[in-house]
């Protein structure tokens, strides 16, 4: 199947082939793709394309899955309204 | 990029891959410089470039800082075409909206306007009105007037790290990720080589454009550099439909919020209690305090939801401007760093000067403002007070 059909990030909208592309010039870890490419930074927060990703950077160098790292996981794990921020915020108060 | 072996020499290795190394590594190289090596201790835009607010203004309050940022500007406009970029750095020039609280606040905008006009900035005095017509969501409530410059706008680091990369990688510069920098070696007052975990190369030249780690690197060479870092953290929303053009900021608020190109918002503030240090964590206060600034000064922003937060180092010299200079007593050694929040934006000509500086050459600009030892028995009396 063409690389460039087939789609790992959907919420960025990121193939196979743009993968390929950053491992060639020399962005090899997922910290780098997420940067240039946005993979796995959309709403879904990489829960979709996360585990391919990893895999993909395995088969591509050749490396056991498991010495592949996942990306940093940031807060939060779903999204939060600012207003019900504010109001809990005051509500301490 | 990290299966070669390290080079045993270079004649230049610059220390730190940011937007600075990678603009200072391209300068070099555009030069004819042969033989540079950039080290960076994870991967490129892993510290304070991949971590800033994405933001380009020229609304600065002193002169260094306003031509520097006006001259970088110009390159960024060109920037596509001068690097060759196949991927877009998404520069969107919709201006900087700055506004005030206070008439005291106004009075020293004014101030600064006049410096910014007399150096060719097209900034201007906005009543809240006017500001109003710009940013229609708004609260005029709490706001006193507001300046505003077209030309300033949004820059992606990323991409334009990666723009610098790829150029500087095709004139011959090689990089090193995920090495660390362990010591330098001075001999008789030069520098004599660098040592990494990975190994050591002989050089006559280092650049320290550590971010945040740039006083540790300093040391590293017997330099003292009046610089630290301190933590300054940011949320970014969910991506929406495009709502706000310029980038708002407030200093007495204390935020900056702006909608990137790709429809989220990005916000921060400072945090007058950080400690200094290395820190980069994420705070509850951190939010709460933002929740509370922008819904206050835009209100409709409190329906989008945040989807991260992080937190960067600013390196932040005594008179909030950067130093971009060499070391008077450790010959071979050059430091840009101290930029206090704003390196990402200054990066063209951080990367101009110094290329120039090390290689002898007469600089495109005066360089005492930006000279370490302006700090050297000297009351810092005029600094730059446009920083959140």
């Amino acid at each position: 199947m063409d690389p460039n059909n087939v789609i790992i990030c959907r919420c960025s909208d990121v193939s196979l082939q743009d993968l390929y592309d950053l491992f060639e010039e020399g962005y090899t870890t997922f910290e780098e793709l997420k940067r240039i490419k946005r993979v796995g930074m959309g709403p879904c927060q990489a829960n979709t394309c996360g585990k391919m990703v990893q895999w993909e950077i395995a088969k591509y160098f050749n490396k056991p899955l498991a010495s592949v790292e996942f990306h940093n996981m940031r807060p939060f794990t779903m999204g939060v309204k600012l207003n019900a921020i504010k109001e809990a915020a005051d509500d301490e108060e | 990029m990290k299966n070669k072996a390290l080079p045993n020499t270079a004649d230049v290795v610059i220390i730190g891959g940011g937007v600075s190394g990678c603009s200072i590594a391209w300068n070099l190289a555009k030069q004819g410089q042969k033989n540079i090596v950039v080290i960076e201790r994870e991967y490129l835009t892993s510290g304070a470039t991949g971590r800033c607010g994405a933001g380009v203004r020229q609304q600065w309050a002193t002169k260094a800082n306003c031509i520097l940022a006006k001259q970088s500007v110009e390159f960024f406009e060109q920037a596509q075409a001068i690097l060759e970029y196949d991927g877009d750095v998404e520069f969107k020039q919709e201006g900087y909206l700055i506004v005030s609280s206070t008439p005291e606040e106004t009075a020293q905008f004014k101030k600064n306007v006049r410096l910014q006009n007399s150096l060719g900035i097209p900034s201007k005095l906005l009543t809240k009105a006017e500001a109003k017509q710009i940013v229609p969501h708004l609260n005029t409530d709490v706001i006193d007037a507001a300046t505003f410059c077209g030309t300033d706008g949004h820059l992606n680091p990323f991409t334009m790290t990666d723009a610098y990369y790829k150029a500087a990688k095709r004139l011959g510069v090689s990089f090193y990720t995920y090495t660390t920098v362990e010591d330098i070696d001075v001999k008789n007052g030069a520098i004599h080589a660098v040592k990494t975990n990975k190994g050591t190369i002989k050089t006559d030249v280092v650049v320290n454009a550590a971010g945040g780690w740039a006083k540790e690197i300093g040391e590293m060479a017997g330099v003292d550099i009046p610089v630290f870092s301190e933590n300054h953290e940011i949320l970014v929303t969910e991506p929406v439909e495009k709502m706000q053009g310029p980038m708002v900021i407030s200093f007495s608020h204390n935020i900056y919020c702006q909608q990137t190109p790709h429809g989220a918002f990005i916000m921060g503030r400072g945090d007058k209690n950080m400690p200094k240090g290395h820190d980069v964590s994420s705070s509850w206060t951190f939010l709460d305090d933002m929740s509370k600034t922008v819904t206050t000064l835009l209100p409709p922003i409190g329906e989008l939801r945040v989807i991260r937060q992080w937190g960067g180092l600013y390196n932040i010299s005594p008179d909030h401007q950067p130093i971009i200079s060499d070391a008077k007593d450790v010959k071979g050694f050059y430091m840009a760093c101290g930029f206090s929040g704003h390196g990402f934006m200054l990066a063209p000509m951080t990367g101009l000067l110094l290329s120039e500086l090390i290689l002898g050459k007469t600089p495109s600009l005066p360089m005492e403002d930006m000279a370490l030892d302006r700090f050297e028995g000297k009351e810092i009396t005029e600094f730059e007070t446009s920083v959140v």
